[in-house]
């Protein structure tokens, strides 16, 4: 990995501010994404992994929300000092993102054309055929039949998978160097999942661009990544190849969530789940988040807050937890 | 469309009956003769029945009302008691007025309440949201007869700015064409009056404005927090849109339906409801007009009247209910 990362963000720290304080909801985490590498991020809901995205967008609502600290490095260009003009002229042109719910992420009163030809309008100059032209050519792109009638079209009047088509065409019609795909297929039914993740990794491809797949979907990872991070409670737990994460998992957490999907072979009674539920964000002072649910929790969990530890003496896999103290910490 | 539409004006006709018949019954429950209020307090029984019998008021009521009614049908709205002019020549002017009136209030509610709207949800719990939303409070609440006596006290009174009343300049009196003295000015190419007549507006426009703005402020504002919460707005912004077009054209287009339908009912409520207005500022407009005719007992001047206030006012929401479907795709008129 010498090459310099697309993304790099460090130590990042979101909270958001109500009347009874603050609460992080993002605490002090960091990743890399290199060119052309699609990174996973898994979690149960409520984890972060949104406001993560929503951080490296700097689309936080805000009040309430709040990038505390750490730095968000895109190309080298530290965003979490950047103006909202230069965050505009990066949103949608260097960075992009597709959201969880096609339904309901396309404004329903304009046609698709005028919502992705105003895409193009606003990092592009050139005449409205041109722009016009750009824009059916990004429709054929992700795989739409008749892209010039859809063009004229409503987004009530397509279906799911073809929405998130259309977001996929509007996201990528800049050319952006990074896509951040929030829960991209979790809406949809199981054959469009595959369609759109056939989609996207082929764009990846012929595209080069770099994805942030946010997921809580093990299978759409293990399709789709190279490199995964897993989120609990705000934080990073485990980081590793894709390979590492579902041959060799070190995180108690990681090997009770590969423990919960369901495996043909070895038909169960129950499936199995991770006893307990997240902690509420704010609600963990100190020691391991995960010890309230883990089943290898000692005193120093939770009197400590463990750093990341190298796994296994891989150089690439860190774990976040003291049964891995042995070898020298990260961080 | 076109066959909602033409089912929505064949339902006008259901409407219109049944509120002329109300309109029928209720003014003659008012006590008062008209032939006795004609020919005054001194006059012989004798003179006061041969009046009433020729005015035809001495027929049992559903002659009356259907005389009136297929008049009516002929487009005849009948004839004026005290002027004994046919209303249809006598009503435009009045009715001039009050739309002159209504529209420039509408405008002013329209510009300052919607945008107060926006820009209340925008930067919400701001001060200028704060500001904006007691200043709606207040605006709803205010008694517009005082509103109006105020501002007559304070710009043309003490400040000398504004007219205190009418609709144009005594000394030099508009020549009416369309009897719309803003259009009747520039076509005769006459600015001074034009001036003139437009800062006669400002007051009671002003005046008539007010509670339509604050109430189109807070519809505003509610309709666009919700809208700006939705899901296509993190888009339009994901893609780099400026903040301004976020608003104004994702959000606002998406916010309008609950505003216009509001507008809609204000606008027609602007147009009965200006009497207390109209009275204040001396405006010769429908208000006065049916005001007078009720002290004057003037039957089919009333009837009539309201007659054509409750046409503009269906007219006006019909308009507005195609517009829904202008605006959104999903509404479709079947």
């Amino acid at each position: 990995m010498t090459q310099s990362p697309v993304l790099d963000v460090k130590n990042l720290k979101t909270s958001f501010f109500s009347n009874d304080g603050e609460v992080p909801a993002v605490d002090d985490i960091s990743f890399s994404v290199n060119k052309g590498e699609i990174l996973g991020i898994v979690g149960e809901s409520g984890c972060g992994k949104s406001v993560t995205s929503l951080s490296v967008m700097k689309l936080i609502p805000q009040p309430p929300g709040k990038i505390v600290s750490g730095e968000i490095l895109l190309n080298g260009e530290n965003l979490v000092h950047a103006s909202e003009k230069r965050m505009r002229q990066i949103r949608g042109n260097e960075m992009a993102m597709i959201f969880q719910e096609p339904m309901t992420s396309l404004n329903p009163l304009f046609k698709i054309g005028d919502q992705l030809i105003e895409a193009i309008k606003i990092h592009n100059k050139g005449h409205k055929k041109v722009l016009a032209a750009k824009a059916v050519e990004m429709l054929k792109l992700v795989g739409l039949p008749r892209a010039e009638s859809i063009m004229g079209e409503y987004p009530h009047q397509l279906s799911g998978g073809m929405r998130q088509r259309v977001m996929i065409a509007m996201a990528l019609s800049c050319g952006p160097k990074l896509l951040i795909a929030d829960e991209p297929t979790t809406a949809l039914d199981v054959t469009i999942q595959a369609q759109i993740l056939d989609l996207m990794k082929s764009l990846n491809k012929s595209l080069d661009t770099s994805i942030v797949m946010i997921t809580h979907d093990l299978g759409v990872v293990a399709e789709m990544c190279q490199r995964v991070i897993v989120m609990y409670a705000g934080k990073v737990v485990e980081e590793a190849s894709v390979y590492d994460i579902f041959k060799n998992p070190k995180h108690p957490y990681t090997i009770g969530l590969l423990q919960s999907v369901p495996d043909i072979r070895n038909k169960q009674e129950r499936l199995y789940s991770i006893p307990g539920n997240v902690p509420k964000p704010g609600s963990v002072v100190s020691g391991c988040r995960f010890a309230a649910r883990c089943v290898h929790v000692h005193s120093r969990c939770l009197a400590e807050d463990p750093p990341l530890y190298h796994a296994g003496g891989n150089e690439s896999h860190t774990v976040r937890c003291f049964l891995h103290d042995s070898k020298e910490a990260v961080s | 469309m076109v066959s909602y539409t033409v089912r929505r004006l064949l339902s006008l006709i259901p409407v219109l009956l049944g509120l002329s018949l109300i309109v029928f019954f209720m003014i003659r429950a008012i006590p008062g003769d008209p032939a006795q209020i004609i020919l005054g307090q001194l006059a012989t029984k004798e003179a006061v029945a041969e009046l009433t019998a020729q005015l035809g008021l001495d027929q049992p009521w559903y002659i009356q009302y259907f005389t009136y009614l297929s008049g009516l049908f002929t487009g005849d709205l009948g004839e004026s008691i005290k002027t004994k002019t046919a209303i249809s020549e006598e009503i435009w002017p009045y009715l001039a007025a009050t739309l002159e009136l209504s529209f420039c209030a509408i405008v002013i509610a329209i510009f300052f309440g919607v945008n107060a709207g926006i820009i209340s949800a925008w930067y919400q719990n701001s001060w200028f949201d704060y500001i904006a939303m007691v200043l709606a409070l207040i605006g709803v609440s205010m008694p517009i007869f005082w509103l109006g006596l105020m501002e007559q006290w304070i710009f043309a009174i003490n400040l000398d700015w504004l007219p205190t009343s009418g609709r144009e300049e005594v000394r030099d009196p508009v020549s009416a064409i369309t009897n719309i003295y803003l259009i009747d000015t520039l076509i005769q190419g006459r600015f001074d009056q034009f001036i003139e007549v437009s800062k006669h507006l400002i007051l009671p426009s002003v005046a008539l404005a007010t509670i339509p703005m604050a109430i189109i402020a807070r519809i505003t504002r509610s309709s666009m927090l919700e809208v700006m919460r939705s899901d296509f707005i993190r888009t339009a912004r994901a893609k780099g849109l400026r903040m301004f077009w976020v608003v104004y054209k994702h959000s606002l287009k998406n916010a309008v339906i609950p505003v216009l339908t509001v507008i809609g009912l204000q606008t027609g409520l602007l147009l009965g409801g200006a009497i207390l207005t109209e009275t204040i500022f001396s405006w010769p407009g429908m208000g006065r007009y049916i005001y007078d005719a009720i002290g004057a007992r003037d039957y089919p001047v009333i009837q009539s009247g309201i007659l054509v206030i409750a046409f503009i006012f269906v007219m006006i929401n019909l308009f507005v209910d195609l517009l829904y479907a202008a605006i959104d795709p999903r509404i479709k008129y079947n």
